[in-house]
Order: C-alpha cells, then structure tokens, then sequence
C-alpha cells in the first residue's frame, strides 16, 4: 500500500504534470499563427509584465548594485589592489547573474502570482469555460500572450536591471568614497566579455518564459475555490523560483 | 438535433454519468433534472464537448463532436449559447463589453453595429441601462441576465442553461423564467436547462429527463411528468413542491 502511495506521489504525480505542461504549451504553440485571437492580450499583457514591472525591478536592481559595490569594496581592501577591480567585479556580477536572477525572481512573485491567481480565478468561476463554450481557443486567448510578453519583455527588463544596477553601484561608490567613477568604470571596461551580456540575455529569455509557462499552467489547471486559487498563486510564485535556480544552474553549466 | 448515446464518465472512482442516453429535438425546451450531485451539468459539459466521454458518443445534428478536430468543435461550439451557473461573466470587462465580446471575436460588425446589437440583447433582458457597470456591481439575478444577453447574442441554435434560478429569489426566478421561455419562442432555439426547482420545469419546459445517481432514469413530455408513477420521480417532484411550500425549509 505504502508503495503505491509512494508511487502515486513520487512518479505519476510529476510525470503527469509535466505531461499535462508540455501539453498546453504544444497548444499554445499550436495557436501562435492565430495572432488575431491574442493581439490585443499580448499588448496588455506586455504592459502589465513588463512596463509596471519596470519601478520595482529597478529599484531592487539599484540597490544590487549599490550593496555588491560595498561589499566588493570592503573585502578587497589592500593597498596592492587597484580599486578598479571593484568595477571589475560588479559590473560582470550585474550583467552575468544579479540583473537577471534579481529580475526574475521579482517577477516570480509580482508577475507569476498575478498570472496564476487571475487565470485561477477565471477557471473557478466558469470563465474560462465560458470562453471555450463561445468557440474560442481558451489557451490562445490567455495562455500564448501571457508567455509571449514575458519571453519578449524580460529582456527588456533585465536591461533595466542591469543598468540601473550598475549605475547605483558607480554611484554608491563614488559618492561614498569607495572607488571613483571613472576607476569603476575602467575596470569594468577591462574586464568586459562581449558574450557576458549574451549569456545575460539567454537567461532572460529562459527565465520569462519559465516564470509565464509555469504561472500560467498553475493558473489554467487550478481545481477548487479560493483556496485552489490561493494555493495555485503561491505554487506557481515558488516553482517559478525554483526552476529559475534550475535554469541558471543548467545555463550557466552548459554555456560558460 | 443532438443525441447521447450510452456516455460513461468516472471521476476517479466515482460512475458519474453511467450509460446516459438523451434526445434532444430540435425547437424544444428540455429540463434535465435531478439531485445535486446526480450529474446533470457533467452532463452538460459533455453536449458541448468542454468534457469527453469515456465511452458513448455525443452527436450533434450528426456531427460526433468527441471524433472531430478542436477547430470543428469550435465551429460547432459556436451553434451553442451557454448560461453558467454563476453567469461566468468576464470580471475586467464592463457589462456592454461582455454582450460584445463574443460580437467582437466573431463577427465582423462595425462598432456601430456592435453597439445597437448589444443593446438589443440587453433589451431582449430588460437591463438597458446597465452596460457601463462591472459584474462585481451587478446582482446575482443582473448577472445572470447579463449573461444570457451574451448567450443569445450570436444568435445560437442551441441554448444550455445551467441552474438559471440557483441562488436567485422567487421573483428573480420568476423573471429569468419568463425570458427563458420568451427567448425560447423569440430565437426559435433548442433549450437545455438544468435544473431541480421544479417550478421553473413546470412553467417552460415541453420535456423533462431525470438524472438518479448518474443514470438516466426518467424522460417524458410534462404531461406524463404528471401522471408518472415513477416512484423516484415522483419523490423528487414532492420535495420540490414541499420546497415550494415551506420556504423556511430550504
């Protein structure tokens, strides 16, 4: 008995989800030449992920870059190092994986619990349902630009981040004493790697598409009432999280 | 027309539907009845395909529509207008911009034209003056003529209700009743309406089919509804009329 229990939850449950996952993104992908039954979604929805997210990842980007900045600083103090390297160390730290981890994660509890909790909130009161009944691909209307204006709009995003984020760190460091702004500037130029910002901008695809896919699926399948969507909203903020993690560990071993 | 033949469904170990067969004529209004419970909006989800059987077949003026693709089942889908229980209005859009949706989506009327069919439909509904509110602004008896005036509004062939007068006061009932059946007579359509108060059944239905533990137990004219000495029917009926009666009891 207790192996079946076993099974049932260790084996079937996931491969069933990932089933049930891939299968709505091959429907949603299935829709995609549609572009009339999601336009005008992708449009709002570009706004809503991307453009409103723009205050609060910039401020947690600015202060990532602030706190990297002094905490690089106090720990190489030492007369044989140039300050330059804080510059150095800031800058590929913004680029590689704060601006875009950092990112991620905001949007993981701004925009995949909002995704989850409205789609959850439409399938527990008929909506969704309703669509369908209509004659309307439910999963081409919510599903697809969702996905899409995250995989376009966390680039844009993670640019914000990166450059804000750097920007609060020349700042920080100058105006607090730890490094000019031109040493900083100097080392980060030093130590530039044109792929840094390629690789930055892969994750940031990866991780809209992620955070979306994953909020939306959540959403979509949620079962019960409040409390179904309640726990839809907070699964798909913390997945969301966890694959992030999983997605940078697997990107940056495969391409670094 | 729309015929179920012998349909099973399980949901995990529960028979929810078991061997459920039903025709459906063209122009009349059905009632399927029965308990909570018993199966009867399952049911529904199956006539529109939102669920598949897991064995029996559903047709639709022949059409099986669990063996055709999901842009055919959209096409035929669209021949249906659907009543939710909660009305399932679209909570970011204002009541007009609900009627309009589906006007929006599927035809290609100017805004105009929009415009005066939308108000057309919230007339058919008695509730003109209502298009610039949210459902959250709404009644529960607003929302649920609100969205009959979207059901009815790309003219559907079919029209499934379910439990139009759950949740609703006797006088609301009463409304919702009477633009059932005025809708019935002014679209010349199909009507489904699930339901257990049978107060509605008796005021618009022309058949009556009862749902009893997933199985079809009882179909026949409102007539025969009458004389039947169904023993189960005839319970169900009773303590409709005892509800009926006894409103404290409910």
């Amino acid at each position: 008995m207790l192996h079946v229990l076993a099974y049932r939850k260790l084996i079937q449950g996931p491969v069933k989800a990932l089933g049930r996952y891939s299968m709505l993104l091959i429907h949603a992908g299935s829709a995609l030449p549609d572009f009339s039954t999601y336009r005008k979604n992708l449009f709002s929805q570009m706004v809503q992920i991307g453009v409103e997210s723009i205050p609060i990842v910039a401020l947690a980007a600015a202060f990532s870059g602030a706190v990297t900045t002094v905490q690089t600083s106090y720990q190489l103090v030492s007369p044989f190092l140039p300050k330059s390297i804080i510059g150095s160390i800031v800058v590929p730290s913004m680029i590689l994986e704060l601006g875009v981890v950092v990112t991620g994660f905001i949007l993981a509890g701004r925009v995949g619990a909002r995704i989850a909790a409205e789609l959850g909130t439409m399938r527990v009161t008929e909506q969704i349902d309703a669509l369908e009944a209509m004659g309307l691909n439910s999963i081409g209307y919510l599903i697809l630009p969702r996905v899409l204006a995250g995989i376009l709009m966390f680039p844009v995003l993670y640019v914000v981040a990166c450059f804000v984020g750097i920007s609060g760190g020349i700042l920080v460091g100058h105006f607090f004493g730890f490094v000019p702004a031109g040493e900083f500037l100097q080392g980060a130029r030093e130590f530039f790697q044109p792929f840094d910002p390629i690789f930055g901008l892969i994750k940031s695809f990866v991780f809209g598409f992620t955070i979306t896919s994953i909020s939306c699926y959540k959403g979509y399948f949620t079962l019960g009432g409040a409390e179904g969507v309640g726990q839809s909203t907070t699964q798909a903020a913390v997945s969301s999280c966890v694959f992030i993690l999983v997605a940078d560990l697997i990107l940056a071993a495969t391409l670094l | 027309m729309i015929t179920i033949e012998s349909i099973n469904k399980h949901f995990g170990d529960k028979h929810v539907l078991v061997d459920v067969s039903l025709e459906i004529f063209e122009g009349e209004t059905l009632a399927i009845i029965g308990r909570s419970g018993s199966g009867k909006t399952v049911l529904m989800k199956h006539i529109i395909g939102l669920m598949q059987p897991e064995s029996g077949r559903v047709t639709v003026d022949g059409t099986d529509i669990n063996r055709i693709s999901y842009t055919e089942l959209r096409r035929v889908r669209r021949q249906f207008g659907v009543l939710f229980q909660g009305g399932a209005l679209f909570d970011s859009l204002s009541a007009f911009e609900n009627v309009a949706f589906p006007l929006r989506t599927f035809t290609s009327m100017d805004e105009r034209e929009i415009i005066k069919e939308v108000h057309i439909c919230l007339e058919m509904v008695d509730l003109v003056d209502v298009g610039s509110k949210m459902p959250a602004e709404l009644s529960g008896g607003m929302k649920k003529r609100v969205a009959l005036a979207r059901a009815v509004a790309l003219k559907p062939r079919y029209i499934l209700y379910d439990e139009p007068t759950s949740g609703l006061d006797p006088e609301t009932s009463n409304t919702i009743d009477e633009l059932i059946k005025g809708l019935t007579d002014q679209l010349n359509v199909t009507s489904i309406v699930i339901t257990h108060d049978m107060h509605s059944v008796l005021s618009i239905a022309d058949r009556a089919a009862l749902i009893y533990m997933g199985r079809m137990h009882w179909v026949g004219s409102i007539q025969e509804l009458h004389s039947s000495d169904d023993q189960i029917l005839n319970d169900f009926v009773k303590a409709n009329e005892y509800q009926i009666g006894n409103p404290k009891e409910e």
